[in-house]
């Protein structure tokens, strides 16, 4: 089902801008008329990351008239395997400055709206009402569903994508013309089920397979061009390197967006997402302990059991010495019970706290009523006791 | 009854979308299926499969 432009045509060109976007003008389906929306268009990038680098430089060298930029971030070194918006000399610079000088150094003719904040629920609504249409690149499902519920919300389309190591999925969300976020997935995974791409990894490259794609549907919308890919979802497999649709409609009884909705406004989303899930924070009550705190255990010899429940390969980047390693879902799942001490005091840890909350919760179920677990994890213990250490 | 399972053909001794994804997962939670080439609604899990049904089960992922 094609659908008409997004967005009016600007009065004209200027002959720089003709030159520039020749090989625009002279395809039919977007010639002078489409170039013009384009420039006429307001698009905002949620997030200057893995999605929103080729995002934002295609949009940008595109012609896009405004680009906006929502990310909170710094550049950090690990985040330049895949976030090719950013570079060397970047590095701690806000990724929202950063990747609005690439944007200027690609196509001046852009003008670029820096948004160096948190989205919130106290600034989604105003930020997004400035934009014709919104694309997301961000990185949790906390900040996903307040995408969707806000453009729900505000009747305007926008363009999702989600990467994990070789497998991608993209749609356009648009309630008013197809489904929304919910209508496909209507809650997220619990807590801990489904890893980050901090926690996971992403092949680099999977950013510009997954963002170009919404980079081509951002365009087909304000134009007005094709076949957009509203109630469909695009699932992508690197490794089989297959691209393939499923047809998604309008679920009747979606919350948000259903014939019956219960969400009419913005919700807790942390608390809609569960950072951790309830066992694990009643398991960590009064069994934490800091990562100077461990330290001090292990300089005073105290007899322990220090049990590393990332995976394998995070193991091999960076340890805490002495520990073992014993993955959360092993120990979550009941398998690795009998691997568990019963001699010595259990002392868990993980990247950054949260899986190491879930291992702990399991294993005081399982009887360890004196384990403890290690506050912000192994990044808390380069922070706090050796900075020489590498982080990822 | 023989249903296409994310490619490969499977046995499956349940009757609908719903009791597929608990014999699978132990969260129904951030999971979407699709029954030959479209995604049924999660109001729609007590639908029944048929044999020979190409069955998809997507998981949602963060990353971005
Ligand atoms: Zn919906």
């Amino acid at each position: 089902m094609a659908l008409p432009p997004l967005v009016e045509p600007a009065t004209e060109l200027t002959v720089d801008e003709v030159r520039r976007y020749s090989r625009h003008l002279i395809i039919p389906d977007v010639a002078m008329d489409g170039q013009k929306r384009l420039k006429n268009a307001r698009v905002l990038c949620v997030g200057a990351g893995g999605l929103g680098s080729p995002a934002l430089m295609y949009l940008a060298a595109a012609g896009v008239g405004t680009l906006g930029i929502i990310d909170f971030d710094v550049v950090d070194e690990s985040n330049l395997q895949r976030q090719i918006i950013h570079g060397q000399s970047d590095i701690g610079r806000p990724k929202a400055e950063s990747a609005a000088a690439s944007v200027r150094e690609i196509n001046p003719l852009v003008e670029v709206v820096i948004h160096n904040e948190v989205l919130t629920n106290d600034n989604v609504m105003d930020v997004f009402s400035g934009y014709d249409l919104i694309i997301d690149g961000t990185d949790n499902f906390a900040t996903r569903y307040m995408v969707n519920d806000a453009a729900v919300l505000l009747g305007k389309p926008y363009v999702w994508g989600s990467i994990y190591r070789f497998d991608g999925q993209a749609s356009v969300f648009w309630a008013e013309q197809g489904p929304c976020y919910r209508c496909l997935y209507p809650e997220p995974p619990p807590p801990g089920m489904v890893p980050s791409c901090a926690e996971g990894g992403v092949l680099g490259v999977l950013c510009a397979s997954i963002g170009s794609i919404q980079v081509t549907e951002a365009i087909k919308l304000l134009t007005g061009t094709g076949e957009p890919l509203v109630g469909r979802l695009m699932v992508y497999d690197a490794l089989e390197m297959s691209y393939r649709t499923v047809k998604v409609k309008k679920d009747p009884d979606c919350a948000l967006c259903g014939e019956n909705p219960t969400v009419t406004g913005l919700i807790d989303y942390d608390d809609f997402c569960g950072a951790v899930s309830e066992e694990a924070s009643a398991a960590v009550q009064g069994s934490t302990i800091t990562a100077s705190e461990l330290k001090e255990w292990l300089d005073a010899g105290k007899d322990i059991d220090l049990i590393d429940v990332r995976e394998p390969a995070e193991y091999e980047i960076v340890r805490i010495p002495g520990s073992r390693l014993l993955p959360k879902g092993d120990i979550v799942s009941g398998a690795a019970l009998s691997e568990l001490p019963t001699d010595r005091q259990a002392v868990f840890y993980c990247k950054a706290g949260v899986r190491s909350a879930e291992a702990l919760a399991a294993a005081k179920a399982a009887g360890l009523s004196n384990a403890v677990h290690v506050q912000g994890g192994v990044l808390a213990w380069i922070n706090q006791v050796d900075p020489s250490l590498p982080t990822y | 009854m023989r249903v296409e399972l994310n490619g490969v053909p499977t046995d499956v001794d349940t009757e609908t979308v719903a009791g597929l994804v608990g014999g699978l997962t132990s969260a129904e939670r951030g999971v979407a299926v699709a029954v030959n080439g479209e995604v049924v609604p999660r109001s729609q899990w007590h639908r029944a499969l048929c044999t020979g049904d190409r069955v998809e089960v997507l998981t949602a992922s963060q990353g971005g």
